[in-house]
């Protein structure tokens, strides 16, 4: 496992966190992860390549393209499961307030 | 190792239609009636979470067979605006009193609308050394990657 303050700080900067959770969610390419969000390819790929030092994303190919998803062995699993989560749970506390509202 | 390095929180923000006195009381006195129940971590399947109403008052779930799992403790409990909880639950989901990560939920009234709940698990860096500590144990079997594709599955049928 890389250095786990590595990951953290790479998780610092907004659009790696972003980048972050997209593959979270779905595994992707960088051209997928480039049309979602407001940087350019390069500067996508440039992300992927810390993430990827960190320990936080992997990389296999599948063709011609190379897919990127979350590392199942990284620390920022355990942000990404927290994310979900929350949601949620927050989803079940909702419904629980709103089932007898005051009048 | 520095101590400026700090992980992004996870934030969350919802609109209830309730005051926020009932918000706050559901979600900390009536936590057991909303707390997922796939979201276990004790042996026996958990009947509910609890959490004492004080400050220094306990986080934990009671499990069918009436034991008790600690998650946690109260930081602060400012009815009906703030909530402040202690997750001490490490990457192995076991009770860990050294891990400290922070769960501040904010209660905000919107007029006749209802009431803003920001929710703001921070602290995360703290997983930072925990995970340096179970490092060895990640691969192996049980460990760390194998709990969380538990979770995760969970949540996915839930």
């Amino acid at each position: 496992m890389p250095n786990a303050l590595t990951a953290l700080s790479a998780l610092g900067d907004p659009t790696r966190r972003a980048i972050f959770e997209r593959l979270a969610r779905q595994p992707r390419s960088v051209g997928q992860l480039a049309r979602g969000l407001p940087v350019s390819r390069p500067a996508v790929s440039q992300h992927l390549q810390v993430l990827k030092s960190a320990g936080l994303v992997a990389v296999h190919a599948e063709g011609a393209r190379r897919i990127y998803s979350v590392d199942p062995h990284g620390l920022g699993q355990i942000r990404a499961w927290l994310d979900r989560f929350w949601d949620k749970a927050l989803d079940a506390f909702r419904a629980e307030v709103e089932k007898d509202p005051p009048k | 190792m520095t101590a400026t390095i700090t992980a992004a929180p996870v934030r969350k923000s919802i609109v209830v239609k309730a005051p926020p006195e009932r918000a706050f009381a559901v979600f900390a006195a009536g936590i057991g009636t909303w707390w997922p129940a796939t979201h276990s971590v004790g042996s026996s399947p958990m009947k509910q979470a609890v959490i004492e109403p004080h400050e220094g008052g306990r986080w934990y779930e009671r499990g069918e067979d009436g034991s008790e799992c600690q998650w946690g403790k109260v930081l602060a409990w400012e009815p009906p605006r703030r909530l402040l909880l202690a997750w001490q639950l490490d990457a192995r989901f076991k009770y860990d009193p050294d891990l400290v990560t922070e769960v501040e939920v904010r209660f905000t009234a919107l007029g006749t609308e209802g009431t803003r709940v920001d929710l703001e698990h921070r602290k995360l860096e703290a997983f930072a050394g925990d995970a340096e500590k179970v490092r060895g144990q990640v691969d192996a079997p049980g460990g760390w990657t194998l709990v969380l594709d538990r979770f995760a599955q969970a949540i996915a049928q839930s």
